[in-house]
């Protein structure tokens, strides 16, 4: 067990300082970043649409769904990154030396979670400089946490497309599943205003409990906190075999 | 050297342009899936933003259909800003400038390569926005002139990645403009009308944005009919980008070979 958390400190203190000495380590949040500036700039006025009820208004709308963005594409991001120290040869050495390997998994995602913590922060700092507001008081350590369970899940599937395929081209197969969840989801408007195919797929999208639950927390009335959890839960517990199968294929193929 | 051997040099490279693309599914299935992709997810999303009041349309499907359209232009761009970045990188262009082909030729090639995209993902989108149930106000004639909009907005986006293949030699320079151009489209009234923007400072981008201009164009011919400001001001944009893009492209081309 020691060498367990041996190895996952070892491999999250080098992607940190990875982080740290490359300015790029925020590239996950600029998308996010424009994405936010975009609709929550642009899109106001779909606020005023009969039916749209939301108390921390459409800035705050859009900054919940923009700050999991971020934090989702962070994860991803380190999976580029695993995908990259496959390629370089890096990740071989670190097979044949580490004691557990599934520390490995461990480490990256202890490193994925810095990397979001950042993105994150930057997301929110942007958010509350053009205007929004914070209603849901201590409810907002409840949108921290299902921001940090979504990094998690995400890490996790990177993780393991990365370990799977191993090299860098392994991007839009990391990137596009996360994408399409994403905006599968209630981006512009709530839930209840959504019609057509995008409503059912919206629904049967797990995505949304969390985004609608996160949205909850912010305005301070929080909603469908336990189906939120309950999926976060199962989404990671998932993802977590996911990335140990991937590892385990990597194993293989030496 | 007369104006027929530099078309047949045109036209080789053009070929050669296209037959490249076409060697590469992942690029024709993103240049027409991902536009396509966003125009379905985000009319869908948005359809609830026809019940503003003032919104010109009540039908979000046709008011977004410009975007695709924009947003393929882009795609192309890239694709073809990454080949020329290529050949440039990979040493085709100095073996080239060795032979009696001119240097313009290449750009001629890949400008020709962009056109056919642009005309293949025009065609392509009118025909599945239309089974989708768009409804163009300015009937069949209307269709054409969306099409050749859209190929003229191609090729002015096709000449800005040309500048940035030419001046960079990096097909790593040319992809990492992809955000700058997407972040360029939505700034810009492709959600929106721009009366019905809130925020004043996003309304005044999206009004000095000449993508509103191309955006307006396009759409004004689905959701009005003939709008002849609309058009004019449409056409004027991307006639002046084509000119500024071409011209710089020409420009730049002239400083690499010099």
């Amino acid at each position: 067990m020691g060498g367990f958390f041996q190895v996952a400190w070892a491999v999250a203190a080098r992607q940190v300082y990875k982080y740290f000495t490359n300015p790029a380590f925020l590239a996950p949040a600029l998308f996010p970043l424009f994405f936010f500036v975009a609709f929550a700039g642009g899109l106001t006025s779909v606020g005023d649409v009969p039916g749209f009820e939301y108390a921390a208004g459409y800035i705050a709308f859009q900054y919940v769904w923009a700050l999991l963005q971020a934090v989702s594409m962070g994860g991803a991001f380190t999976g580029f990154s695993i995908a990259g120290d496959f390629e370089n040869g890096f990740a071989r050495r670190l097979m044949l030396a580490a004691s557990n390997r599934y520390g490995i998994i461990l480490g990256y995602t202890m490193a994925s979670l810095v990397r979001a913590t950042m993105t994150g922060t930057l997301v929110t700092v942007i958010a509350l400089l053009t205007g929004m507001p914070i209603s849901g008081g201590f409810d907002f350590f409840g949108l921290i946490a299902l921001a940090v369970l979504a990094n998690i899940a995400a890490t996790l599937f990177g993780a393991g497309v990365a370990m799977l395929l191993r090299t860098q081209q392994a991007g839009p197969v990391i990137r596009t599943p996360i994408f399409l969840v994403l905006f599968l989801a209630p981006v512009f408007v709530p839930l209840s205003l959504l019609t057509g195919w995008i409503e059912a797929v919206a629904r049967l999208n797990p995505f949304t409990h969390i985004l609608q639950a996160a949205r909850g927390f912010l305005a301070g009335d929080p909603t469908s906190v336990a189906s939120a959890f309950t999926i976060s839960a199962i989404l990671i517990l998932v993802l977590a075999l996911w990335a140990v199968y991937g590892l385990r294929r990597a194993e293989k193929a030496g | 050297m007369t104006g027929s051997s530099f078309l047949t040099q045109v036209l080789a490279l053009a070929r050669r342009s296209t037959v490249r693309t076409m060697r590469q599914p992942a690029v024709i299935i993103s240049a027409l899936f991902f536009p396509m992709m966003f125009f379905s997810i985000n009319a869908s999303g948005l359809d609830a933003a026809s019940k503003i009041p003032g919104f010109p349309t009540d039908s979000y499907l046709d008011f977004a259909f410009a975007f695709p359209l924009i947003q393929a232009s882009l795609f192309g761009a890239i694709t073809a800003g990454s080949d020329l970045a290529r050949d440039i990188e990979s040493g085709f262009f100095d073996r080239l400038s060795l032979t009696p082909m001119r240097p313009v030729s290449l750009l001629g090639g890949m400008l020709a390569g962009v056109v056919a995209l642009g005309l293949l993902q025009g065609v392509v989108f009118l025909t599945i926005g239309l089974l989708m149930g768009v409804d163009i106000s300015s009937g069949l004639g209307g269709m054409f002139v969306i099409v050749l909009l859209t190929v003229l907005v191609a090729l002015g986006f096709g000449g800005i990645g040309a500048i940035l293949a030419i001046r960079t030699g990096s097909v790593e320079a040319v992809e990492s403009a992809f955000p700058l151009f997407f972040v360029a489209i939505f700034l810009s009234s492709i959600n929106l009308p721009r009366d019905l923007i809130e925020q004043d400072w996003f309304r005044f981008i999206a009004t000095i944005n000449p993508i509103s201009y191309l955006v307006e164009g396009i759409r004004s011919l689905v959701i009005t009919g003939w709008d002849p400001q609309a058009l004019a001001l449409g056409f004027g944009f991307a006639g002046a980008i084509v000119i500024v893009a071409i011209g710089g492209a020409a420009a730049s081309l002239r400083t690499r070979v010099a």
